[in-house]
């Protein structure tokens, strides 16, 4: 096994096929009933929490953990849902490290916060797996369009489906879920979770589903407003940045976001690998993609960021659970060119101050090359309102937006869960009257 | 180390840790457990008349109550007074005490209130060697049906006849322990010392009823689907018993009458509490029921270090407080304090601001950047917010100087002055 862990090139099976399922294993076991109980103890149920005042879709944090710690964790799901449809999702993929739990004051008062993230898993989990516990208000005849099954989509087009509206969901990826599907590291959302929370939330009614739909494709944003009462436009941001830089074009050079999708989609134990992978980038994305690479058996595995530590839009927790799987964190460096006959073999870095490139250059060995420099948005028409590259929340009459496509608020999750629903809410005054 | 050595009513034991007659001193075994762990002395499981012993309920006999943590504060129980055949209590006594000589072993009794029942018994145990008696007066469960227990400790001509009785038929040191299931503890223990009983002990359990199983409706314990009260007992009865200690202390006819405290003590701070309120010595059964015998090497070097820290002699701690436990009408109505918060500790829970707006005075200020700050105009000095915070010492009082005027009233804090001469005590006009 170990002549293949060290094979050249961009070969599957670096690992046998079970230490690939350990190391794709959920990150953070989910608590059992005793743990939930002697976490749920330390909260102090504070005055205007500062917990809920840092959750972006503000759920009543101390609430849900009461509801916890008195024997009703159903109960602590509803109220954890009654904010966030994808509590479940969220109380795995938040970086509660600068959310929730950076504010809870047990952090400030012992450096340890109160495990809310697992906390809301533990409650969401049971609740799920007993159904969907939401009806609808009496239909009121009113038809949205929400193009895009992300985070954003899905809150909005539930919220809608809640207050009694009929919703049709565009997609143009072949399963719903948008990045909670095809960009979430597969380690936290394991055993297929995106699809079955998919299936809870559309399990409320009213939201018609209508899979490898484009928007711009197969339909314009003309056609939908006409044909709908209202539009939410929740598409994430599809484009990728490019380098810009000789040896772009080079096999083996890839956007991260597409290998985290094939990733994603893939069996592991036949999805190929570098055998030394450099990274490019600084935020969750690169994170990402260094850390499954490393779990999927590359040797070496460098994330080069072109400025400090501290300017890494990736958390301190992310930072250190990259290095604890391996990976090489490289900073104040800025790639110069991808280096290779045919196929990318190394790339060049000059060191810089502040992302900008000094005399000094190095090489790294690269077999494969990930650029994760970040996405934006592609796909709508010139003539909509804007929030500088992004969308505003309202681009056209009768078109609302969110999610990551939307400027304001960190490109996560929960915010895009909080943008749909608040967009529902808005939606829901425009068609019906304060 | 401090010296612990205790003597009690002439019973010698090498520190006041005592076990209280329940399950830790029910047989050999336990009691020789003990011993090797440390406890200065036992009171050996309650002991009833000759004949078929007593019987006890087989399903479950214990309810609680937990804290955070699932901390047991409370325990509730139905269980009688020892099951074990007479005979054979009276070999293991015997054996134990013969044993461990510097440890103190009493036993406890309880048989029905004649007194043929108590001259018989009484002869029974005499060749024990045991250091003394002491007579169960407070089971409030099972036995009170009976006539015995704490049906006869709520009587206080009963606890004064039967303690005669015990006086007449023994040489051996007499402890009258009392029930609390009653309006006022004076009586029981003016009864006692009458009757003349060398030491009160208290407090024997609380009727009470731990919890409701909200799927059979039935009080817990649950017995086949239904339950009788229990007697409570833990840290939650300690403040109980403190008060009913302090009461018989300073009361005018039982001062100087030794009290051997008992209720809800569980580390060492328990116990000195109770000695300064006038225990000469202290009994133990949940905290060792909850976490073993072990617990008394923490009492033993928590009380030695807390002695020598202050400088004084066990003797000298034994009703140090009492003196200051006095009645509300003597409080100094011009001690005036302010709830102080030390910003450097605070960690911004706002559990203070949620007391005090809701329920007390609406004396905390909450500041952008979640700063709270007492509001000296509207703090009464309840100490709800000190009570409420989870940080210790982050909120503390701090006494107005005298001669200073108090924001909230302003009145400048004068010399002492109690409600017996208050202007507002219609008494006190009268008596003008
Ligand atoms: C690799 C990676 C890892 C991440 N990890 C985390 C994490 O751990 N925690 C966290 O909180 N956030 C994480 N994020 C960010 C998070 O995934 C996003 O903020 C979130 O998914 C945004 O939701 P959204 O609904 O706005 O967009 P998306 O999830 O991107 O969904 C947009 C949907 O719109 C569809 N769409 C796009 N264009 C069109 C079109 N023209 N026609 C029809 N459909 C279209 C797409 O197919 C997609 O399904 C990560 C992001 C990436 C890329
Ligand atoms: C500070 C305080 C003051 C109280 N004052 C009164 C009172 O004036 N009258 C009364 O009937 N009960 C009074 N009580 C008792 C409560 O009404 C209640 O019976 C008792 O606290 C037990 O209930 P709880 O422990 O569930 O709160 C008071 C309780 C507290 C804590
Ligand atoms: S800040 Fe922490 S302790 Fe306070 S309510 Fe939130 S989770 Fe509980
Ligand atoms: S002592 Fe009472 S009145 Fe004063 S601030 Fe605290 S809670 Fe409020
Ligand atoms: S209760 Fe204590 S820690 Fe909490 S805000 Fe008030 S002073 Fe600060």
């Amino acid at each position: 096994m170990t002549h293949r862990q060290l094979a050249p090139g961009i070969v599957p099976g670096r690992l046998p096929a079970e230490t690939i399922a350990c190391n794709f294993a959920d990150v953070l076991a989910p608590l059992d009933p005793h743990e939930a109980r002697v976490a749920a103890d330390r909260c102090y149920f504070c005055h205007d929490a500062p917990c809920i005042t840092a959750c972006p879709t503000s759920i009543d944090i101390p609430l849900f953990i009461r509801q916890i710690a008195t024997g009703t964790p159903d109960a602590a799901a509803r109220t954890i849902w009654d904010q966030n449809i994808l509590g479940g999702m969220c109380a795995r993929v938040c970086p509660t490290e600068t959310l929730c739990e950076e504010a809870c004051v047990r952090e400030a008062a012992e450096g340890k916060p109160v495990e809310i993230g697992r906390l809301q898993r533990f409650a969401t989990d049971g609740a799920m797996a007993k159904g969907h516990p939401y009806t609808r208000a009496p239909v009121t005849g009113r038809k949205v369009a929400v193009v895009g099954a992300g985070p954003a989509g899905l809150a909005c087009a539930h919220r809608l489906a809640m207050l009694g509206h009929d919703v049709v969901v565009y997609d143009q990826r072949p399963k719903p879920g948008g990045l909670n599907e095809y960009g979430i590291a597969a380690y936290k959302a394991t055993d297929g979770f995106a699809q079955a929370e998919v299936d809870w939330l559309l399990a409320i009614g009213g939201i018609d589903l209508r899979l490898g739909q484009a928007l711009g494709r197969d339909f314009s944003l003309a056609d939908l407003r006409a044909t709908h009462d209202a539009v939410f436009l929740g598409i994430g941001l599809p484009g990728v940045n490019a380098l810009g830089i000789p040896g772009e074009g080079l096999a083996g050079v890839h956007d991260a976001v597409d290998f985290i999708a094939e990733l994603r989609q893939a069996d592991l134990s036949t999805l190929p690998i570098g055998r030394d992978v450099v990274v490019i980038g600084g935020g969750m994305t690169a994170v990402d993609a260094a850390v499954q690479s490393k779990l999927l058996g590359a040797e070496n595995v460098t994330l080069v960021y072109r400025r400090g530590r501290d300017r890494m839009s990736a958390s301190g927790y992310e930072q250190d659970h990259a290095a604890q799987a391996g990976v090489k964190l490289v900073f104040n460096a800025v790639p110069l060119q991808v280096l290779g006959q045919g196929r990318a073999e190394a790339v060049e870095f000059a060191y810089a101050v502040d992302g900008v490139p000094g005399p000094e250059t190095f090489l790294l060995k690269a077999d494969q090359v990930f650029k994760a420099i970040g996405q934006r948005l592609v796909g709508v028409p010139a003539d909509v309102a804007r929030d500088g590259a992004k969308l505003a929340p309202q681009p056209l009459p009768g078109v609302w937006a969110g999610g990551d496509c939307t400027g304001g608020g960190e490109d996560l999750t929960v915010t895009a869960v909080a943008q749909g629903r608040d967009a529902a809410h808005a939606i829901h005054t425009a068609l019906m009257g304060a | 180390m401090a010296n612990l050595t205790s003597d009690f009513i002439g019973i010698k034991s090498p520190n006041p840790f005592w076990l209280a007659s329940a399950p830790p001193t029910d047989k050999k075994y336990n009691v020789e457990r003990a011993f090797q762990a440390g406890w200065g002395g036992v009171v050996w499981k309650t002991l009833g008349s000759e004949g078929p012993p007593i019987v006890n309920v087989n399903g479950p006999r214990y309810g609680a109550v937990w804290g955070a943590d699932r901390r047991l504060l409370g325990l509730n129980n139905i269980e009688l007074i020892t099951d074990r055949p007479l005979e054979i209590n009276l070999r293991e006594i015997k054996e134990v005490k013969r044993k461990w000589r510097d440890r103190a072993l009493v036993i406890s009794l309880m048989v029905p209130c004649d007194e043929e029942s108590w001259k018989d018994i009484l002869t029974r145990i005499e060749d024990t060697e045991a250091d003394g008696v002491e007579l169960n007066f407070g089971c409030p469960h099972g036995m009170a049906e009976r006539g015995m227990g704490s049906a006869v400790g709520q009587v206080p001509e009963y606890i004064e006849m039967v303690t005669r009785w015990v006086k007449k038929y023994s040489r051996m040191p007499c402890i009258v322990k009392l029930t609390p299931n009653v309006t006022s503890i004076l009586p029981p223990a003016i009864a006692a010392h009458r009757g003349g009983a060398d030491a009160v002990s208290l407090i024997n359990t609380i009727k009470s009823i731990t919890n409701v199983d909200l799927d059979n409706f039935s009080p817990f314990p649950m017995i086949d689907g239904q339950g009788s009260h229990g007697g409570y007992c833990g840290p939650a009865v300690k403040p109980i018993a403190l008060n009913m200690v302090g009461e018989i202390a300073r009361h005018s006819e039982t001062r100087g009458l030794p009290i051997s405290g008992i209720g809800g003590v569980t580390t060492w701070r328990d116990a000195a509490e109770f000695l300064a309120m006038g225990a000469g010595n202290v009994q133990v059964c949940t905290a060792a029921m909850t976490y073993g015998f072990k617990i008394v090497q923490e009492m033993i070097s928590g009380l030695s270090q807390y002695l020598d820290d202050k400088g004084m002699a066990l003797s000298d701690l034994v009703g140090r407080a009492v003196p200051n436990f006095v009645e509300w009408q003597d409080l100094n109505l011009n001690y005036v304090t302010k709830a102080r918060i030390d910003q450097d500790a605070c960690i911004k829970c706002g559990r203070c601001f949620a007391a005090c707006e809701d329920t007390s005075h609406q004396a905390i200020f909450m500041h952008p950047g979640r700063v709270f700050e007492v509001n000296d105009a509207e703090c009464v000095a309840c100490n709800l917010c000190v009570d409420v915070c989870p940080v210790e010492d982050c909120i503390t009082m701090v006494e107005l100087p005298k001669g200073t005027v108090d924001p909230r009233t302003g009145k400048v804090v004068g010399d002492y002055a109690n409600w017996t001469t208050h202007p507002n005590n219609p008494s006190a006009r009268a008596a003008e």
